[in-house]
């Protein structure tokens, strides 16, 4: 039997609400990511692609301490965005960042696979037939990676609904306003007698990930039928 | 069309390196495959940038080293046939036909968009989706997707090397058609010295990364007459055939031609060998060949270890080969008459 609190509702809505937000701010970044690694040739690519797949192998918790060297009070951007009057750490905004650095390269790698997959031809197809490079990005490279967009964004998405070891750290746990479902099973696994509690947001974790990949088929198929 | 070429290009296991001078609508670049003729489209269509030289068209300078000028490809005005379509798969075909419509300039569009669909036959096909069309429909809405854009000079990049003989031959009226038409000149790349001879006058020869020969179609088929497995293809236009027992009986030259191949349709093209040609110096009477015709020599041509005759037969006109030995039996000579024997099964129909 699932039983919920107040807390654990607003656990579900903040979870839900960080890792729609990494998944859509990602977007642009990941796609523009994505098309230079790519399509465009350039020194260093081999260091921006080390850059953009970092946060894959290191711990999320090393990811969260460098996000908290660099956006605290007196961290090198956290201390400009203190001086404009933004505070990050220990809000909401750090978990939706922290979520977007972690899953960013699961977004990156899946759109450069379906980037890669674009046969070279079509592209030069679209220049001769007077595209400049950024209408071709929008008309032709884009429509083909939608397919690989789903995919890149269901996989963001779960990976943030998943999202403890670097959100700790930069947003804290705090109920109601930080805290999303991995912080508060943490919190009830970390109290005796709390395990009913631990088990139904479990529960309610699995069923949203279930659903997110049931989409995720369900669009991956429409679009092959689609083709 | 005035095209001038001087560029080199190095590959880690290649080198590329062009220098002609090439004036004419309909101009074909011949070569084997690996030969250069993709690197020199990408070239001239900007696709590929040479490490140095210089490509004007009708005058105006599209890339060169010494003045640091490279129109990107969308400034050219130069549309691609690709080898393999290339139809845009999100896109159905009139979506893909308007492609580079919408992109050309309103003072460049002299293509009318139902003229042209009217020409390829593409009105049941709009509204369908590309993955769903046939290897022919498919060339032919690239086709017209390439004319649309309104280039200043069409670059046809192998497109009928997918398609099997039937739909080749089906395509090949549309592609000429189209651009004599629309008056786009061309330049028809192809390893197929049949499509050369087919769809242009003027041929330049790329061989190991270099442009070897400027040459005419018919001369470049004769001059490789021997080493083609096939000898020298004979194309025959032919028009109403009637049916005679079980072969085709068509009008040709002096007299007519028995078919095994043929159809009731009122035009054939036809292939012939050259080396399915027996030549006699006197009619032999009697032999098992169903054509038997008389003709003259109207002209010879070395090639290799194999000589070749141009024979007459009213305006009908054959090329067949022969070793020196047999040239010198038969006494072939400019004005002789010969009889020319082929088997009615001989001919392949293509069209």
């Amino acid at each position: 039997m699932i039983s919920l609190t107040s807390t654990d509702y607003d656990a579900i809505r903040l979870s839900i609400q960080v890792a729609v937000a990494a998944t859509v701010l990602s977007l642009p970044f990941g796609l523009a990511a994505a098309y230079l690694i790519t399509f465009v040739k350039f020194r260093g690519k081999v260091l921006v692609e080390v850059f953009v797949n970092l946060p894959l192998t290191l711990p999320p918790v090393v990811v969260g301490y460098l996000l908290l060297i660099l956006l605290g009070k007196h961290g090198w951007l956290g201390s400009l965005l203190s001086d404009a009057g933004i505070r990050l750490i220990f809000t909401l905004k750090a978990a939706v960042i922290a979520s977007a650095v972690v899953g960013f390269p699961l977004l990156v790698r899946s759109l450069r696979t379906g980037m890669q997959g674009i046969d070279p031809q079509l592209i030069n197809a679209s220049r001769s037939l007077g595209a400049r490079w950024y209408d071709t990005l929008l008309t032709v490279i884009l429509p083909l990676s939608v397919p690989a967009l789903v995919a890149g964004s269901s996989l963001m998405f779960a990976r943030s609904l998943g999202e403890f070891g670097a959100t700790i750290i930069v947003a804290g746990n705090i109920p109601g306003v930080t805290q999303t479902i991995p912080l508060a099973i943490y919190e009830y696994a970390s109290a005796p007698g709390s395990e009913a509690m631990a088990l139904s947001l479990c529960l309610i974790s699995v069923a949203i990930s279930v659903v997110v990949l049931l989409l995720h088929e369900w669009m991956a198929r429409k679009m092959a039928r689609r083709d | 069309m005035q095209l001038a070429m001087t560029a080199q290009k190095r590959f880690p296991a290649f080198t590329f390196s062009a220098d002609f001078n090439i004036t004419g609508d309909r101009v074909g670049i011949f070569g084997e495959s690996g030969s250069g003729k993709s690197t020199l489209v990408s070239m001239l269509a900007g696709l590929l940038e040479p490490d140095s030289g210089e490509i004007t068209l009708d005058g105006d300078c599209l890339f060169s080293s010494s003045k640091r000028i490279n129109l990107r490809p969308e400034q050219r005005r130069i549309a691609i046939v690709f080898q393999q379509h290339c139809l845009f798969p999100h896109l159905n075909v009139r979506n893909n036909l308007l492609y580079g419509f919408r992109r050309c300039p309103a003072k460049y569009r002299s293509v009318d968009f139902d003229t042209l669909v009217s020409v390829l036959k593409l009105e049941e096909l709009l509204g369908r989706g590309v993955n769903n069309l046939s290897g022919g429909e498919k060339q032919r809405v690239a086709l017209g997707r390439a004319v649309l854009a309104n280039p200043r000079l069409l670059l046809m990049d192998e497109p009928l090397s997918a398609l099997d003989d039937t739909l080749r031959f089906q395509v090949i009226p549309y592609l000429k058609s189209v651009s004599e038409q629309f008056k786009i000149p061309y330049l028809f790349i192809s390893h197929s010295l049949v499509e050369m001879r087919l769809m242009v006058e003027q041929v330049l020869v790329v061989s190991g990364g270099a442009v070897v020969e400027k040459t005419g179609a018919e001369e470049l088929a004769r001059s490789r007459m021997r080493q083609s497995p096939v000898g020298y293809i004979n194309l025959l236009n032919l028009g109403h055939s009637h049916r005679v027992n079980d072969i085709f009986s068509y009008s040709w030259g002096a007299g007519e031609l028995l078919i095994s191949a043929g159809s009731d349709r009122p035009a054939a093209l036809v292939e012939l060998s050259s080396k399915d040609i027996i030549l006699f110096k006197k009619n032999p009477e009697a032999c098992s060949a169903r054509n038997l015709i008389r003709c003259s020599v109207v002209s010879t041509f070395e090639s290799g270890n194999r000589v070749g005759v141009e024979l007459a037969s009213g305006e009908g006109r054959l090329v067949a080969e022969v070793v020196h030995q047999a040239a010198q039996e038969l006494g072939i000579a400019v004005g002789s008459e010969l009889y020319a024997a082929i088997k009615a099964s001989a001919f392949r129909r293509v069209g």
